[in-house]
């Protein structure tokens, strides 16, 4: 967000030159005077301002937003400003944003929610984002703006679809808060499963199943340590190990999941 | 040989001719959009069609070690539907994306008044975006629709260096050359343009703001054929700095003119079989790691 004196949020203000600096505010500026520009300036904005990493570990923008992803929100910042008015037009451009992206674009405006004052009104395109199995999407569809507002039927499905497609949990906002025991018991599930198919289980269930231990109990997982089939043994021993590896890690985790929430 | 072929509508191709392309040469094209041979009915089949060519096929590409560009346009035959008429709406929107570095294919099929519209109307978004123009020429009354072309590229005002009008042959090649566009050929196995009449044309007119292409597409056609003038050229004389400059730096330096070819991005780092689109990848399941999601 900008404000008409050309303020903008610190990590872009590091982010970018001078001269960067100005392309962008003039683009948020025309999108002021004349809210459709945002159609042609959202799509342009990497190549005309900044594109890359914010930091240096996300390059996809997995954990939160690109440098691409933050210069298009000072851009629907601007468009909220521009149609504060007109609620139901905003939603409307803001969606065909999404609509007519690219993935890139896409992922920005997913990003930028929490910017606008439209409510629930952009969970439509949330929904989209967690029917892809692009992984950047699905990140972003459970960023700040999906984890306030989607009900928590969906939000659950989200968090799975994320263990499904590769998504790190530590990029869900609100895990820790919005984690339940219906959640931990669909992880759990999802746990046997593999466990039961010889296959691995990736290390994040814990941070589901931690504070929720008592639902793997309904689960024969013990069991599988006896199985008549090698790699069903095995698996379930690796299942098991990672739980005390995890108890290990998890205050350093925590700590990571908490500075990206910001 | 380094080989950018400016036109070929990979969509139609299979992953077979993205390797045998790569092992002749081929490290960037150009897709235009165009008519896929059952006409569209809809905005939305247009809409898409361009997201496809913009996300999932330059994906494709980018695993077999090709850097893939789009231009965009409702294109002449389309343009007379009026069901389609609503693309030159959405344009705009996908003008300014990344990765597309000219308006294009336009011009004329039948010459038809609504051609004419939906042409002039992109010769002026093409000014509003910066973009060059790639312009077809039709099949039917050749010399006619390229006159025609020329005419309304110097009516609405476009530089002539940042149209580039395309499938020409002996008898349209000189009247392009003449108005300061660039010449793009197809060659086609047996239809437009073959190498060895291509080599008889730059003998004659030489390699400024020349281009080949291999156009191909659904129809009898074969994506190697930039690769094959090449080859024609050499034999007959020309030596391998001229042919570099036909397949490469020509293109290169008329399409550079958008400011948005990705020569460093996708693709150019050679095959790299292990990234997904959205989730897929082209090897239907089968993943060269043995990360399992």
């Amino acid at each position: 967000m900008t404000d008409r004196n050309g303020s903008l949020p610190d990590a872009l203000e590091a982010a970018l030159d001078a001269s960067a600096r100005g392309r962008l505010l003039d683009m948020a500026g025309e999108i002021r005077d004349d809210p459709v520009r945002v159609r042609v300036l959202h799509p342009s904005a990497a190549r005309v301002v900044a594109r890359g990493p914010l930091v240096p570990v996300d390059h996809d923008g997995v954990y939160g937003p690109t440098l691409d992803d933050a210069v298009r929100e000072v851009l629907v910042g601007a468009l909220g400003e521009a149609l504060a008015d007109d609620r139901p037009r905003l939603v409307e451009e803001t969606s065909d944003l999404y609509r007519y992206g690219d993935a890139d674009e896409k992922r920005a405006v997913l990003r930028a929610l929490p910017v606008l004052d439209i409510g629930d009104l952009a969970l439509p395109l949330v929904a989209d984002a967690l029917r892809t199995n692009d992984v950047r999407l699905v990140a972003a569809a459970l960023g700040p703006y999906g984890s306030r507002n989607l009900d928590d039927q969906a939000w659950r499905q989200g968090v799975l679809k994320c263990l499904f497609v590769g998504v790190p949990l530590t990029a869900v906002a609100r895990l820790d808060e919005r984690c339940d025991e219906e959640l931990a018991r669909m992880v759990a599930a999802y746990c046997y499963e593999r466990v039961a198919a010889g296959r691995d289980v990736p290390d994040d269930v814990w941070l589901v199943l931690a504070g929720h231990a008592e639902v793997l109990d309904d689960y024969p997982l013990h069991d599988e340590l006896e199985s008549e089939y090698a790699d069903r043994r095995a698996a379930a021993a690796r299942f098991l190990d990672s739980r005390r590896t995890f108890s290990t890690a998890s205050s350093v985790s925590a700590a990571d999941t908490n500075s990206r929430e910001a | 040989m380094r080989v950018f072929d400016p036109h070929i509508h990979m969509t139609s191709r299979t992953t077979g001719d993205y390797e045998a392309m790569y092992a002749a040469g081929v490290r960037a094209v150009v897709e235009p959009a165009f008519w896929l041979g059952q006409p569209r009915t809809s905005v939305g089949s247009f809409v898409d069609y361009f997201d496809g060519l913009l996300g999932w096929e330059r994906f494709r590409a980018a695993q077999f070690g090709i850097v893939h560009h789009a231009t965009i346009a409702l294109n002449p035959k389309e343009a007379n539907d009026p069901r389609c008429a609503g693309v030159l709406d959405v344009l705009p929107r996908y003008l300014a994306k990344d990765g597309v570095v000219a308006v294009g294919e336009v011009g004329f099929d039948s010459a038809t008044p609504e051609e004419e519209k939906a042409f002039i109307r992109q010769l002026e978004l093409a000014g509003e975006h910066d973009l060059p123009v790639l312009v077809h020429t039709p099949h039917r009354d050749k010399v006619a629709g390229t006159s025609r072309t020329l005419d309304l590229v110097e009516t609405v005002g476009v530089p002539p260096e940042r149209v580039l009008v395309d499938h020409l042959n002996e008898t349209t090649v000189d009247m392009v050359g003449d108005s300061g566009c660039w010449m793009g050929f197809s060659i086609y196995p047996d239809t437009k343009m073959d190498e060895h009449r291509m080599v008889r044309i730059l003998t004659e007119r030489g390699l400024e703001r020349m281009v080949v292409n291999s156009a191909a597409d659904w129809g009898r056609s074969d994506p190697l054929k930039t690769v094959r003038t090449g080859e024609a050229m050499l034999a007959s004389g020309f030596d391998a700095d001229a042919v570099d400059r036909l397949l490469w730096s020509n293109p290169v330096e008329f399409f550079a003119q958008s400011g948005r070819l990705l020569l460093d991005g996708p693709g150019s780092a050679g095959p790299d079989r292990t990234a997904t689109f959205e989730g897929n990848s082209v090897l239907r399941g089968e993943r060269p790691t043995t990360a399992e999601a």
